[in-house]
């Protein structure tokens, strides 16, 4: 597989991405929460902004667009939190973000997962 | 358009609306990421992300401020489930210095494959030592290498394991048995959760 090479990436430009903004955990956000666009990208948007309204046309998770973007989760979060407040995007949080981090996923999702693999 | 994604891939069915996680973890060069091609409907993809922890015990002279910054990479993958339910599958890198990564990058994951190689068991003690500490359920996969002559139970002796975590064989290259892993994982976070949820009713 190809491998961007991320950590040539100049710092500097993250930095201009995020306007300077630190990596703070967007708790809300989780590493599979699915994006869709609910704007087509404006003139005069920032360009991760546009881009981002483009690729989630259909639904996208956040790691993928992460790849897609080539830039940090973390960047890509701060991202996605300034189109959440424009209401650009919607976002469908997994159900895990609600769930207690020792408790199991119901029985009734586990059921669902397996007859899912099984059909692989 | 400006594009770094090298091709088209398969988009998520518009009504995908519940995101999944299952983490493999195992030590460099075990097979996680060809276990995850392995039953992935798209290509592997790769990124990353930047952790900041306090510098506390660490001993690194770039940290002038008493915290250090540390970019994890890590693979993934995905299976459409249904109309609405994705599961992601994570390569995560199992070494000791990513202890901090598992809480925050990997919360919220239905459980974890550990992925071990019989030449390299020691690799695997520090990660099955964080999942039974976070008390994440796993499963562990015996990437079968063609020179693997240890016994299956000498390698349950071998990484301590209680009886009550599965262990089996696997091939990571190969889909049938990837899948065989990932339903064995399934199964016994179903067996957990029912024996859990009898308990509280």
């Amino acid at each position: 597989m190809i491998r961007r090479e991320l950590d040539n990436e100049e710092p500097d430009r993250l930095y201009t991405v995020t306007r300077g903004r630190s990596l703070a955990d967007e708790p809300d956000l989780d590493l599979v929460t699915l994006v869709v666009a609910a704007a087509e990208p404006a003139p005069g948007m920032q360009s991760e902004h546009a881009r981002i309204l483009r690729v989630c046309r259909t639904p996208v998770a956040l790691v993928e667009l992460s790849a897609d973007l080539g830039m940090p989760v973390g960047v890509v979060k701060i991202l996605l939190s300034d189109l959440l407040r424009a209401n650009k995007i919607t976002a469908r949080h997994p159900s895990s973000s609600t769930r207690a981090r020792t408790q199991l996923p119901d029985a009734a999702t586990l059921k669902k997962v397996l007859v899912g693999l099984h059909k692989l | 358009m400006d594009s770094t994604s090298s091709e088209p891939r398969t988009p998520l069915a518009s009504t995908a609306a519940e995101g999944l996680k299952i983490v493999i973890v195992g030590g460099f060069g075990v097979g996680k990421t060809t276990m995850v091609r392995a039953v992935s409907e798209i290509r592997p993809l790769s990124t990353e992300e930047t952790m900041t922890q306090a510098g506390v015990g660490v001993d690194d002279p770039s940290a002038v401020d008493g915290k250090t910054t540390t970019t994890v990479a890590f693979d993934f993958g995905r299976i459409s489930l249904n109309e609405q339910m994705v599961l992601y599958l994570f390569g995560a890198p199992g070494q000791e210095r990513f202890w901090f990564l598992w809480d925050r990058l990997f919360s919220g994951t239905l459980g974890a494959v550990v992925l071990v190689d019989t030449r390299r068991l020691a690799d695997s003690w520090y990660a099955i030592d964080r999942l039974e500490h976070h008390r994440t359920p796993f499963i562990v996969a015996r990437n079968n290498f063609p020179d693997a002559s240890h016994s299956i139970d000498s390698v349950r002796e071998a990484l301590s394991l209680p009886a009550d975590v599965p262990l089996i064989d696997c091939d990571a290259r190969d889909r049938t048995s990837v899948k065989q892993v990932l339903i064995t994982l399934v199964d016994h976070l179903y067996a957990l959760s029912t024996a859990r949820e009898a308990v509280s009713s």
